[in-house]
């Protein structure tokens, strides 16, 4: 009888005792989501329903007029709005696939490997958690000028690879496989890389996509190098871009094109997490890594 | 085995090349995936495998580990080293020295502090308030929320638990403008705001407030849009763990005498989570100190109206890059990042207690 109340964690289906639950998270939830259905309602208002007294919070004719205005409004130039989204295509790209394989491998080896110094470096790499970026972005600045990395499109990517976060999740995803599975790699011949890829990647599938989302979070997001490392435009992020116009004027161009591009911002985000998401929570429950 | 070396090297190389690398890097997935070699778990049946590398192990095998340690270690290890440890220690010794980013910097001892300490007003008066203030209520609140809500959606089952934290998590991902589009349009001090034109219409106030640019207002609004954004990466991670909870730890609970959901919430819950508890813990500190430029970034000004809004982040900032007193934004870094390690680890202190 007592143990009835063990089963309440991950039910199967609806049940009586559930409605509570619902009652606290449902309006919450409405409260959490409406700001986000904004950006994607004022994203597709025409000029005349930005400005309109009483706002309206839902888009009445959506338009993809704010979209042409972004595209259009620095077509003529030599660095149009294309070329932004490119480049923070590219950055992102390259920032998860980097930092996914630089976390997989470094997490393999403090896992498990033997040397001098491991745990040290686990410990500072833990203590890095703590990293807040914005509070060193001048003696970062210092170092990328020394580098000699000023201007260079790399500087996008360079100083988010390593993110003692990815690092720290994975490690500890590794932990959770047996040595043994890896001994008897070992004795079947497996390289130290066949064993990476084909036991320890396959085993860490969730810590990976928590680590690519976390990744691309934060190379998607990222305006630090364009603001401080770069000042050719050409090589800069779009959301350096979006910078640039959404705090300069309040004419009706800028505040469409504004919420259009958070759009752009926010969605790639919101679909990577979808996609990802589903994935870590179902590995999670049925991986069985205890 | 020889694309061992071939391979792993290329991620290293970018640190010193540039652009061209950046195309080199790509194809090192596709190819490791290609990987022909078929392997199966445990099963010991690759003979070809099996006896030409068994002699060779044991000569070779040890240095050639340790070289392949290195190679696998290395990258991550530069590039943390390079871009997040010597940056914090540039920090430190920069906040020792008087530098304005065009001359050469100069030792100058401890002024650096004792001027933010003992001269600094807006620090002392604003600054150091307002950030204990949105500290200390943003990050626990965020963070406690983002644990019971994770308890609460693991008692519900997949299909809306999934629909649900969807919603909750959605906000953590709007960083910057898009956080900035919502809620300046919300907020925004003319009539055309949104809680502007609502409370007008109710006849809750009779002209348009300037909810952004006060000093009653801008704090209230920065703790609520953070809290609001606060269910991230910890409260998936603490979802998961609750999720993953072995059931009969509950029942073996029960049987020993547990009555109710709060103490199963204490002695099961909390302590079988505990990692992820500390995780989440560690992940709302540093969010709730990241998220110091929320201030600038609702008001439009740094420094913010009246040093209403100022935080640390902003402050270093303010001096850093629009006064060019390096070595003084340097001195409020340390600070700033002493502060973070001493809350983190009373945190820990108190998760591992209430172990015991």
């Amino acid at each position: 009888m007592a143990s009835f109340q063990g089963k309440k964690i991950n039910p199967k289906r609806f049940h009586v005792s559930q409605i509570k639950f619902y009652v606290f998270l449902l309006p919450l939830a409405v409260f959490m989501i409406l700001p986000i259905i904004y950006i994607f309602s004022t994203a597709f208002k025409p000029a005349e329903e930005l400005f309109k007294f009483p706002p309206s919070f839902f888009v009445v004719n959506p338009t993809w007029e704010n979209y042409k205005s972004l595209f259009e409004l620095m077509a003529g130039t030599s660095v149009p709005a294309t070329r932004y989204l490119f480049n923070s295509v590219v950055v992102t790209a390259l920032t998860m696939i980097i930092s996914i394989l630089l976390s997989v491998s470094a997490g393999y080896v403090l896992s498990k490997k033997k040397f001098k110094g491991q745990k040290l470096l686990f410990e500072i790499n833990t203590l890095a958690l703590m990293f807040v970026p914005i509070a060193v972005t001048i003696p970062r600045f210092i170092i990328i000028v020394n580098l000699g990395l000023t201007d260079r499109f790399i500087s996008n990517i360079l100083p988010i690879v390593a993110m003692p976060v990815g690092l720290f999740l994975i490690k500890q995803f590794i932990d959770q496989v047996p040595d043994a599975l890896l001994e008897a790699a070992r004795m079947d011949g497996a390289s130290e890389l066949q064993i990476l890829f084909k036991i320890i990647i396959p085993s860490v599938r969730p810590a990976i996509a928590t680590v690519a989302i976390m990744s691309f979070q934060s190379a998607w997001g990222n305006v630090e190098a364009s603001v401080y490392y770069i000042n050719n435009e050409s090589l800069k992020t779009f959301a350096y871009y979006i910078t640039t116009f959404s705090s300069a004027s309040t004419s009706s161009i800028t505040q469409g094109v504004t919420a259009a591009s958070a759009l752009i911002m926010f969605l790639p985000n919101l679909i990577i997490f979808i996609v990802m998401q589903s994935k870590v929570m179902d590995t999670m429950a049925h991986s069985g890594i205890k | 085995m020889e694309n061992v070396n071939v391979s792993e090297g290329t991620p290293e190389d970018v640190q010193d090349t540039a652009q061209e690398s950046v195309q080199d890097v790509q194809p090192v997935p596709e190819k490791q995936k290609k990987c022909k070699l078929k392997f199966r778990r445990g099963t010991p049946e690759q003979g070809d495998m099996h006896t030409v590398s068994e002699p060779k192990r044991s000569k070779i095998g040890g240095k050639k580990s340790a070289v392949t340690t290195a190679i696998l270690i290395l990258p991550y290890m530069l590039a943390f080293f390079v871009f997040i440890v010597l940056p914090v220690i540039l920090a430190g010794v920069l906040s020792f020295t008087d530098f304005n980013s065009i001359s050469a910097p100069k030792f100058n001892g401890f002024n650096n502090y004792i001027r933010l300490f003992t001269e600094d007003e807006v620090f002392m008066q604003k600054v150091i308030p307002n950030t204990l203030l949105f500290s200390l209520i943003a990050g626990p609140v965020g963070y406690f929320l983002s644990f019971f809500l994770a308890w609460m959606l693991a008692q519900v089952p997949k299909l809306p638990r999934t629909i649900l934290a969807l919603c909750l998590y959605a906000p953590s991902l709007t960083a910057g403008v898009a956080m900035q589009v919502v809620w300046t349009a919300i907020f925004s001090g003319d009539s055309n705001g949104y809680l502007n034109a609502i409370l007008l219409k109710m006849g809750v106030i009779s002209e348009a407030v300037q909810w952004l640019q006060s000093g009653d207002y801008l704090m209230p609004i920065m703790i609520m849009v953070t809290i609001w954004s606060s269910m991230g990466i910890g409260f998936l991670s603490m979802l998961s763990g609750i999720l993953n909870i072995d059931p009969q730890l509950y029942e073996a609970a029960y049987m020993d005498g547990m009555k109710n959901r709060f103490q199963e919430i204490i002695h099961v819950t909390m302590p079988s989570i505990k990692p992820q508890m500390l995780f989440g813990a560690v992940m709302a500190v540093v969010n709730t100190f990241q998220a110091g430029a929320i201030g600038v970034e609702l008001s439009g000004s740094n420094p913010t109206p009246n040093y209403n809004g100022q935080l640390i982040i902003n402050h270093i900032q303010d001096y850093g890059y629009i006064r060019y007193e390096m070595g003084y934004a340097a001195a409020i870094s340390v600070v700033l990042l002493l502060i973070i390690y001493i809350l983190s680890k009373v945190i820990g202190r108190l998760l591992n207690s209430k172990d015991e």
